[in-house]
């Protein structure tokens, strides 16, 4: 998919929903992006985390797919990276559990603590956020990706 | 205790093994149930018995949706007839169950003592021990960090069974014959 299908996309009025959904999404996706990422990392101070950091970035996509249209949104987040960075979230924790067997026991908090109230604090807990984080966003657009494309692609290559 | 735990183990492993191993369809859902339901009895002697019943619950309708799969889709409307064995069977099944609960009751916390005793070692000490300032954050990723471990693989395996069963094109040939016939016998 090159720029000026993208293009046309955005300015067809046949293609996902009508002009001004496509213009408030397009200005609003960055946003709850950005905002998804000062939940995740920021989960060990205020109230949030990793699962209610995750949502809002599995919505800025479906929000992508819905105000757009499938295409779109397969072509900046595929059905095989929403996939492999589930698998990457999953993989990510369940390695910082094994890292703390080494100076206690599984999912030890083996990171220097730091002070309270600093960003870089509280040993791995920033750090599984993130995991966690990532894994559940590209799950639940997975979710949305498999119920919504599978059974109606049409599969143009022969086995 | 221990040995009752270690029986009931050890029953579960041989459930799973015979789940995983065994042809026919619908004795691999009945032994996958036994699983399920000594999790739930081995909740209750743990002493929670809110996740024993919710284990209950869920391993009764997962039976029930599994044994509806596996039995043929086209089957006529089962005609109304006492079956004395069934229910016999059904009744002394949940007299055992009742028999657990109150085997696993008798020696719960008396109905009003306070139950604040880790929670609020949690909130005195959290903030010290993990260094999180927010202490739910704490919770679910310290101390609790197993629990979310399991929710995070919950989540996993969803999403691994709906792309396996949602995927218009499977990944095996058309022409392959399948390795064993599974399934109802004729």
């Amino acid at each position: 998919m090159k720029q000026k299908d993208i293009e046309q996309i955005i300015h067809d009025d046949h293609t996902g929903m009508s002009l001004i959904v496509k213009t408030v999404a397009r200005m609003m996706i960055a946003v709850i992006i950005l905002f998804a990422f000062y939940i995740i990392l920021y989960g060990h101070l205020t109230p949030g985390g990793g699962f209610a950091g995750g949502v809002i970035l599995a919505i800025a996509y479906t929000l992508m797919m819905l105000a757009f249209s499938r295409k779109m949104a397969l072509h900046k987040f595929s059905d095989f990276w929403a996939s492999f960075w589930d698998n990457i979230g999953m993989l990510a924790f369940i390695i910082l559990g094994f890292l703390g067997l080494n100076s206690g026991y599984f999912l030890y908090n083996f990171i220097w603590h730091g002070k309270p109230f600093h960003l870089v604090s509280a040993g791995i807990i920033p750090l599984a956020n993130i995991a966690i984080g990532v894994k559940v966003g590209a799950c639940l657009y997975a979710i949305f990706i498999g119920l919504s494309i599978y059974g109606r692609l049409i599969i143009k290559e022969e086995e | 205790m221990e040995t009752f735990f270690i029986i009931m183990l050890v029953l579960m492993i041989i459930g799973a093994i015979i789940a995983v191993e065994t042809k026919n369809m619908l004795s691999a859902v009945i032994a996958a149930g036994v699983v399920g339901f000594g999790v739930s009895v081995l909740f209750l002697f743990l002493k929670a018995p809110d996740i024993a019943i919710t284990q209950v619950i869920v391993e009764v309708l997962s039976l029930i949706i599994l044994i509806r799969v596996t039995t043929k889709a086209d089957n006529e409307a089962i005609e109304r007839k006492i079956d004395s064995f069934a229910n016999i069977a059904g009744l002394v099944f949940v007299g055992i169950f009742v028999g657990f609960c109150i085997w696993a009751f008798v020696d719960m916390t008396p109905f009003g003592t306070p139950l604040m005793r880790v929670s609020q070692h949690y909130l005195s000490a959290g903030l010290e021990e993990t260094g999180a300032a927010n202490t739910v954050a704490a919770v679910i990723l310290d101390y609790r960090a197993y629990d979310t471990l399991g929710e995070a693989v919950v989540i996993f395996t969803s999403i691994l069974g709906a792309f396996v069963i949602l995927r218009s094109r499977g990944k095996k040939k058309i022409y392959e014959e399948d390795y064993v016939k599974v399934g109802i016998p004729e």
